[in-house]
């Protein structure tokens, strides 16, 4: 019974992983990433991404300030920002946010400023996205973990 | 005579012929040296033409006037040489006859002479005297044989006047006077004697006693009345010796003669005698006719050629008056000999002078001579003359076609920069137009679109290649192309060609094989994309024109092939890697420089050091070349016919481009095709030895090692079967297999695979056989599968199939068992992955991931590392991402953090440059 839970918690994480990549939302940088986790820091990719989800809150705030508070934008931190963002959206392997943060600077760079609010929404949504899947997927990895425990004390310990 | 003259004339001529020859000489110096001059000058004026044409024009013009002048002082040497001869002639000839006519006269003289001697001996001195007139006439008629010169001969005798009576008595008739016979000397001979008047008183008398009959008429006559007889008795009895009269004309004859006399002595008196002695010892006086005008003649009848000169015969005693004693007086002034003549009387003098009948010829000889000389010389000048303006003519064309080349070449280069310039700037907006293309097939697209975009997209490739290739091709012609020299692997090129041509080779059904001696080093220094480029090249021209059969790739060294040449051209034609026949491919490289012994001398012995001379070869079972377009198969843009690029595509360039590739490295391309059963193209290139001894690269040789290390480690020592009936196949299934570290057994067929599997020595780890092999008897593959399972060793089976179709169907109808198929054409990275793939995935996997890390590993390990990053995420994942692989991490998300981690901890060990410069770059300052 675990052992056909766990099968199928993998099979699942598998076949969202496969919807996530087909549908561009991740590239293989993610996998990458996932390769790096190993028995020293067995939460590397939850760890890194949780850090990621927080920069990318501060910097999503910074940039909705920045285009609305003022009439006149400033548009040169906006891009330094997209810069970080984009940087680290990359590191993750977060392809459609990095695709649309590359929008955004392009239209930041031109001073479109309408562009720059419909890129922004369109941040906004790709990150909510992007941050619900990988939410899910960690659920799930955590599950599985739980539903492996007994195969992995150590790992459930630190856990706790 | 005659041949006197002519032997003169030939000797003449032989004189002129020698001269001429001399002068011949002379001029062919002189021209000879004047042509020397004027290849001189003629170089030094090559570029100034005017100045030449006028000195050519003087030089003509000086020529030929002076051999004008020549040829005038040949005529009048030839002809002066011409008059002196005949002058020569002349004077020899009057000489002769003056002699001869001397000597005869001298003859007769001295008959004379004997006869005074005669009438001294039997006249005076017997008494009575023993001659009288009848006696003396006898005498002398009968004798007239030996003085053929002399009409008539008497002799006078001394009287004194006191002697004249008793004489007159004692003779029976008186003395008579002389000088009035002379004046009528017509008168008849019979009343001349009673016509005479008596002779006047006188102190002494010379009266003529005895005459021969001839002169009969001159009995009783007294010499000294007569003046020339007087003068002549009193110098002939002074002197004691001949003289001669003037000449006169004879009584009767009246022909021109001289009369001799001699003094005839009563004592024989000395020869120094005074003239007084000699008076009074007279007795007489003896004279002699000559008849001069009959003894010339005679004497001209004597000699021959006597009608080719006129001959006067002078007495020139009295120096202004001469007289004429023979000859017609013919005033003529043009040559004349005189030879002097001397009858022994010294008080008279005479002289021969000898003209020659005809005037002078013309002389032929030196007209001619002198003529024939201007006219070669005249020929010579106008062959100079047309030499120098065809020269002229043909410097003008060179000149004219050089500015011609000039332009030409120009214009070449002008097209080859245009081509250049134009392929370049088509191809950076075409590689825009394939990037949206290949952007906009990822977009959402209907099925029709997308054929419109892959159609679109497949034009633009063929264009830029088209260009790349006209780029090429321009860049060699203007000699701009340079080759690379850089460390590559061989076989990894091999590799990557077989894999571009596999897809296509696929399609056709074509099997494709590379097989690379194990002689060859595994890494060359040259230029791996201009190599790759002649491979691609032959291949994509085999491919094209290949339907069926195989496409065959084999690298060899040089000095290899050298050896095995008997061997190969051995090998029968069937053992190929289809089995169709092929051109054979030794009889490609014959020709070049490299196989013959002469241009051997420099190429192989070098080589065993550090330069490799690699044969690479391309063997297809096409369609061959037309024995017709062969010779231009290597001419840019000419194809075998117009249809072929209808039919095949292409542009015709590429082979020249391959041809000029491998010229660059400094090799040879041949190629022998047999129409309907395939080509074989194989050239050489000389790489640098890089394995042994570079140590410049050696970071990127450790990296290179590793990855065939990779390759090979994990199936280093185990053991393979090869199952192929055809030599060829097998050695290239070898040769792939060995290449992953792989120990390779060929067996021919499946019974003997059996064996050897079931050998319990060997343990064989995997067994390869060939399709063709296995599909043939269904029943012993299912007895090898049997035996196989039976063995269980682990032992892997994979079939060699040439297309993915045709081994699935065939597996099919097999049935329960089907192994692995690896299809052709063999690679050893895709063997490598396919027995990873047969031998476990559990066992590949860690494998495959560990192996890269393992050298990035030993790259990393232990090494202390600063990442600076103010994205926290990136520095986490960098940060991680090295730890794993060993490193000792320290982050700073700032550079701040970095720079005071720096200097707490590294400035020790950094140099100084090094950290101002960090802070230039951060923008910070230290502090503190």
């Amino acid at each position: 019974m675990l052992g056909w839970g766990v099968d199928r918690l993998r099979a699942d994480m598998s076949r969202l992983l496969a919807i996530l990549f087909h549908q561009g939302v991740l590239d293989e940088q993610f996998l990458q990433l996932q390769q790096l986790q190993d028995e020293s820091s067995p939460n590397f990719v939850s760890e890194v991404v949780n850090i990621y989800f927080h920069e990318s809150e501060k910097l999503l705030r910074n940039l909705r300030g920045l285009l609305l508070d003022r009439e006149f934008s400033d548009y040169k931190k906006m891009g330094i920002h997209l810069n970080q963002f984009m940087g680290s959206s990359s590191s993750i392997g977060a392809n459609r946010v990095r695709n649309v943060c590359v929008a955004f600077r392009a239209a930041s760079e031109q001073n479109n400023r309408a562009g720059c609010l419909r890129a922004l929404e369109l941040l906004e949504h790709e990150y909510c996205y992007l941050k619900n899947k990988l939410h899910e997927l960690f659920q799930m990895e955590q599950q599985r973990v739980l539903a492996a425990g007994a195969r992995y004390p150590l790992q459930q310990q630190q856990q706790h | 005579m005659n041949w006197f003259i002519n032997g003169g004339i030939l000797e003449t001529k032989a004189g002129m012929l020698g001269d001429g020859g001399k002068m011949w000489l002379k001029c062919l110096e002189k021209v000879s040296g004047n042509s020397c001059k004027i290849h001189h000058l003629y170089y030094q004026y090559i570029g100034s033409m005017r100045i030449r044409k006028t000195w050519w024009r003087k030089l003509l013009v000086a020529w030929i006037v002076g051999w004008i002048a020549v040829s005038v002082w040949i005529f009048w040497y030839m002809s002066s040489q011409a008059f002196e001869k005949r002058k020569e002639t002349l004077a020899s000839m009057c000489d002769e006859r003056a002699r001869m006519l001397q000597d005869q006269f001298n003859v007769s003289m001295n008959h004379v002479q004997a006869m005074s001697i005669l009438i001294s001996t039997f006249h005076h001195g017997k008494n009575p005297s023993a001659i009288d007139q009848r006696t003396f006439a006898r005498y002398t008629e009968r004798t007239a044989f030996e003085r053929p010169l002399t009409s008539g001969v008497a002799y006078a005798v001394r009287v004194l006047h006191s002697e004249r009576e008793q004489f007159e008595n004692q003779q029976g008739w008186t003395i008579k006077r002389m000088d009035t016979f002379e004046q009528s000397p017509v008168q008849k001979d019979d009343s001349v004697a009673e016509a005479l008047e008596p002779s006047p008183i006188q102190e002494e008398y010379a009266p003529v006693i005895f005459a021969q009959d001839t002169v009969a008429h001159v009995v009783s006559l007294d010499m000294l009345s007569g003046t020339e007889d007087r003068q002549n008795v009193l110098r002939a009895r002074e002197s004691g010796k001949g003289v001669l009269t003037a000449p006169f004309r004879l009584l009767k004859t009246n022909r021109l003669g001289v009369i001799l006399t001699f003094a005839v002595y009563k004592t024989d008196l000395p020869s120094n005698a005074m003239p007084s002695e000699r008076i009074q010892a007279t007795d007489g006086y003896i004279g002699g006719i000559f008849d001069i005008e009959s003894l010339v003649e005679k004497l001209l009848q004597q000699l021959a050629s006597k009608q080719t000169i006129l001959v006067n015969v002078y007495d020139i005693t009295n120096q202004s008056h001469p007289i004429s004693m023979y000859g017609s007086n013919v005033s003529d002034d043009g040559l004349e000999h005189v030879s002097a003549l001397n009858f022994g009387d010294p008080f008279r003098k005479h002289e021969m002078r000898c003209r020659f009948k005809q005037k002078p010829p013309w002389p032929w000889l030196a007209i001619t001579t002198s003529i024939g000389i201007l006219v070669i010389v005249l020929l010579i000048g106008y062959i100079f003359h047309a030499t120098i303006n065809r020269i002229a003519k043909v410097e003008d064309d060179c000149h004219k076609m050089e500015e011609l080349k000039k332009r030409a070449e120009a214009a070449d280069v002008a097209k080859s920069q245009f081509l250049a310039t134009v392929s370049h700037e088509i191809r950076t907006p075409m590689n825009g137009v394939l990037g949206m293309l290949q952007m906009l097939m990822d977009t959402e697209l209907d099925a029709t679109q997308q054929d419109y975009v892959r159609t679109a997209q497949d034009s633009g490739k063929a264009l830029v290649s088209l260009i790349n290739e006209v780029l090429d091709q321009a860049k060699i012609e203007s000699g701009k192309i340079e080759l690379e020299a850089m460390q590559f692997d061989l076989r990894a090129i091999m590799d990557e060609v077989l894999a571009l041509f596999s897809g296509k080779a696929h399609e056709k059904g074509v099997e494709l094989a590379v097989y690379v001696s194990d002689g060859v080093p595994e890494m060359v220094i040259g230029d791996p994309g201009r190599f790759r480029q002649i491979i691609t090249n032959l291949m994509g021209n085999s491919i094209k024109f290949t339907k069926k059969g195989h496409i065959f790739l084999t690298v060899h060294l040089v000095e290899e092939v050298m050896d095995s040449i008997d061997v190969e051209t051995e090998s029968s034609s069937r053992n190929t890697l289809s089995g169709l026949p092929v051109a054979d491919g030794s009889r490609s490289w014959v020709g070049f420089k490299i196989f013959n012994p002469e241009g051997s001398s420099h190429t192989p012995s070098p080589s065993s050091s550090d330069l490799v001379n690699l044969i690479v070869s391309v063997e297809d079972t096409g369609e061959g070349i037309p024995l017709e377009a062969q010779p231009r198969v290597f001419t840019p843009f000419m194809q075998v016919d117009p249809s072929i690029s209808r039919k095949y595509g292409g542009t015709g360039i590429g082979l020249s481009i391959s041809k000029c590739l491998v010229g660059l490295m400094n090799g040879e391309i041949g190629f022998v095709s047999i129409p309907d059963i395939g080509s074989t193209f194989t050239f050489t290139a000389v790489f640098s030895n890089g394995c042994c001894n570079s140590n410049d690269s050696k970071p990127q040789k450790q990296r290179l090692k590793n990855q065939s290390n990779t390759m090979a480690s994990r199936f280093q020592g185990m053991t393979a079967l090869v199952v192929d009936p055809k030599p060829v196949r097998a050695k290239v299934a070898r040769y792939q297999i060995q290449r992953l570290g792989i120990h390779v057994e060929l067996v021919l067929d499946l019974n003997q695979g059996l064996s050897s599997i079931s050998n319990e020595n060997k343990a064989v780890n995997m067994v390869f056989v060939e399709q063709e092999v296995w599909d043939r008897d269904s029943s012993i593959s299912a007895l090898f599968i049997c035996k196989l399972q039976k063995i269980d060793s682990g032992t892997k089976l994979f079939l060699l199939g040439n297309s993915l179709s045709s081994s699935r169907t065939n597996t099919a109808t097999s049935g329960f068992y089907t192994p692995s198929v690896i299809t052709k054409p063999l690679k050893a990275s895709m063997l490598s992955a396919s027995l990873q793939r047969a031998m476990g995935g559990n066992k590949g996997n860690p494998c495959n991931g560990e192996h890269p890390s393992l050298s990035l590993r030993n790259l990393l390990a232990g090494r202390k590392i600063l990442i600076v990053d103010d994205n926290k995420v990136n520095l986490i994942v960098a940060a991680a991402a090295l730890k794993k692989y060993g490193a000792d991490v320290v982050c700073a998300d700032s550079g701040q953090k970095a720079i005071k981690f720096c200097l707490s901890h590294l400035t020790n060990l950094m140099h100084a440059s090094w950290i101002s410069k960090c802070l230039k770059w951060m923008g910070l300052k230290l502090q503190g």
